[in-house]
């Protein structure tokens, strides 16, 4: 048994006996199991700070923090997973929110070093922090943000601010030639919003959807499918991609 | 969202499927219907997206002679022991349940095309408006002398796959340290362009597993060069130096025959012999094709790069492995992509629904060891007398080990996603 496993027993033995499980409680139990295994090294945020980029096209934190293809990380520690209003979770990540999942530094710890076998139906791409140490490093970054204020409304559309593909942001998408379009996508994407192995596109903001396809039709994101995927793809198609998968709801 | 049939798969494919069948297509008169025969990366993908997209206007019937389908792409991975039989075998029960398809568990005869329907080998008839036929390839015994369906059972082709896979996957973990693998590869064109080369590195990889330093595998080619040849020579280097040789056309001089009985394969340079010996002869569109009149000379189908409409019938569209799909390789995301172009312009003869600009993209991935995968891919359009390559792409020689270890778990996501795509979800 894991140790994450360990936690979710005990959580879910406490629940079976009725009682109310405090946000409290639950660090102080995740920390005698910190304490007891590996991780007693402290954590750099600064370092954190630099391995935070590879988050950063996905998920913001700190002061007016807004969601993206990824839930903002304002008030992370002790959220209970997948409750974030108006964003879209895998309903995988809802249910283990709804079974005792919160977040601290043991579950992210567990999650960060291999997301989909820790959350299997996860939407998020990331494959995971091998190292031990620069999770440890990465969680220290998010402590020293985590308590800041998100936006009044994370989940708007952000200000429009000149960037490439802001043509293409312009467009009003048409989901249903997007729909038509998306028959090449779905074939290595699941339309479920599943990731397994390749990153699921369900459900995202179109902002960051449109900038991610001209990154690959540009090579500023080098992959040798999207890159051939997109380079054929004009203004109004990107657009209409994105309104339909931005029309999905993840299962 | 899928619909919920109120048709049931479970009556059909039960014991007493013959004696429903006839009353059961009577009662589907009313609304269009669409037929596809052949429950492949093709055919399954071209009813599901009809049966999708057209919800309740259009009736919708998959023919298709097995209960099950085994993919082709990734049975290779199934001989190296990547996968199990089970994890590459999938059912038609959700395009039954969650779409609505009427899923016929029987065998194509004949195709009518006056009286546009479709004659079973239990002699039912099913009507159509438009048809889809989708058989894949029909080995050519014969094209390799000596080799006939009876010498399968004991020289493997395990190029349709199912049992024959599994009889390759028996004779090659019972192969024994020094013993030799001989590969008979196909002529173009044929199934999967780089599917040899990616079998004998799974070969190599389970007896390079077993430590059998002192086997070899000899592939006999009768093309002077092959899909991602570099790709997979460099490769062979690598990971499984000495033990595979490749001899084309200019140095084995022509195949004179094959013997099942000695496991010998004779050609102008030398007598090759394998305690297994893998022959892949030429291939021609499955039966079904020829039967309606729909293949030509070349023995595969002629298709409106536009549609893949048939040149021979308006009312019938050929896709995947049987169609002659100009530069697009014959693979199961070729089908997979030609399907969705034909379910559209399907809709829009039968329902009037909008017909977009055709497009077609390929992706072929191939492992070669232990999270080594290499990929090719490209886009098509049509162009006035073909379906035309407009862009494409090639994994290099000499990639970082992350990029194939990348692309290789990209190749595990892909699986999962075609698969879902073709069967449902």
């Amino acid at each position: 048994m894991t140790m994450a496993e360990t936690i979710r027993l005990a959580l879910r033995l406490l629940e079976a006996g009725g009682k109310v499980w405090p946000k409290a409680g639950l660090s102080t139990l995740a920390f005698l199991f910190l304490a007891a295994s590996t991780a007693a090294q402290e954590g750099d945020p600064e370092k954190g700070a630099k391995l935070f980029k590879a988050c950063k096209s996905c998920h913001e934190i700190g002061a007016e923090a807004r969601n993206g293809v990824g839930p903002h990380l304002d008030g992370l520690f002790g959220r209970q997973a997948g409750i974030l209003d108006g964003f879209k979770y895998s309903s995988a990540m809802k249910k283990q929110g709804e079974e005792g999942l919160v977040w601290n530094e043991f579950t992210l710890d567990q999650y960060l070093k291999k997301p989909r076998a820790y959350v299997p139906g996860t939407r998020m791409s990331y494959r995971g922090m091998s190292r031990d140490a620069e999770r440890t490093h990465i969680i220290a970054y998010l402590k020293t943000l985590s308590s800041e204020a998100p936006a009044e409304n994370p989940t708007a559309a952000k200000p429009h601010r000149p960037e490439m593909g802001a043509a293409a942001m312009d467009l009003t998408g048409d989901p249903d030639y997007g729909e038509y379009l998306s028959s090449e996508c779905v074939t290595c994407h699941q339309i479920t919003g599943r990731a397994d192995g390749i990153p699921s596109i369900v459900g995202w903001p179109k902002e960051p959807f449109i900038r991610a396809l001209f990154e690959y039709k540009t090579n500023v994101r080098s992959h040798q499918v999207m890159q051939n995927m997109t380079i054929n793809l004009g203004n109004e198609e990107i657009a209409a991609l994105a309104a339909y998968f931005g029309s999905l709801d993840p299962q | 969202m899928p619909r919920i049939s109120r048709r049931t798969f479970g009556g059909l494919m039960g014991a007493g499927a013959a004696s429903l069948a006839l009353p059961y297509y009577a009662r589907a008169q009313g609304k269009p219907r669409a037929v596809v025969i052949g429950g492949g990366a093709g055919g399954a993908t071209a009813a599901r997206y009809m049966a999708k997209d057209a919800g309740e206007d259009l009736n919708v019937t998959l023919i298709e002679a097995n209960p099950k389908y085994t993919t082709c792409f990734f049975s290779n991975l199934y001989l190296g022991g990547y996968r199990d039989f089970e994890s590459i075998t999938h059912g038609y029960d959700k395009l039954a349940s969650n779409y609505g398809i009427t899923v016929v568990n029987g065998r194509a005869e004949a195709v009518d095309r006056d009286a546009r329907e479709v004659t079973l080998a239990d002699g039912s008839k099913v009507p159509y408006d438009r048809l889809i036929v989708a058989p894949g390839i029909d080995l050519i015994y014969d094209s390799v002398p000596g080799y006939s369906e009876e010498a399968s059972e004991i020289m493997p082709h395990a190029w349709k796959a199912g049992p024959q896979t599994q009889l390759l996957k028996a004779k090659l973990d019972a192969i024994e340290n020094g013993q030799q693998i001989v590969m008979v590869a196909p002529p173009n064109p044929y199934r999967c362009p780089p599917g040899p080369y990616e079998r004998v590195s799974m070969m190599a990889h389970v007896l390079k597993q077993k430590g059998f330093n002192d086997s070899k595998i000899v592939i006999i080619d009768p093309k002077p060069k092959f899909s991602k040849q570099a790709l997979f020579q460099e490769g062979w280097d690598k990971h499984y130096p000495g033990m595979i040789e490749w001899y084309g056309p200019d140095v084995h001089g022509g195949i004179a025959s094959v013997d099942p009985q000695t496991g010998e394969v004779e050609t102008d340079l030398d007598t090759f012999k394998g305690a297994l010996v893998n022959v892949i002869p030429a291939q021609k569109a499955g039966g079904i094709a020829a039967q309606a009149g729909l293949a030509n000379d070349s023995g595969f189908c002629a298709i409106d790069p536009k549609s893949m409409r048939s040149q021979a019938d308006d009312n019938i569209f050929v896709i995947g492995d049987a169609s002659i799909a100009g530069d697009m390789p014959k693979s199961g995301f070729s089908a997979n992509s030609q399907a969705k172009v034909a379910a559209m312009a399907i809709r829009g003869d039968l329902l009037g629904s909008k017909v977009f600009p055709a497009k077609y993209s390929n992706t072929c991935w191939s492992l070669i060891e232990t999270n080594d995968g290499v990929k090719v891919g490209a886009q098509y359009a049509p162009s006035a007398e073909k379906i035309a390559s407009t862009s494409s792409f090639i994994s290099q020689t000499g990639e970082d080990d992350a990029v194939r270890q990348a692309t290789y778990e990209e190749s595990v996501g892909w699986y999962k996603g075609i698969t879902t795509d073709i069967f449902g979800a």
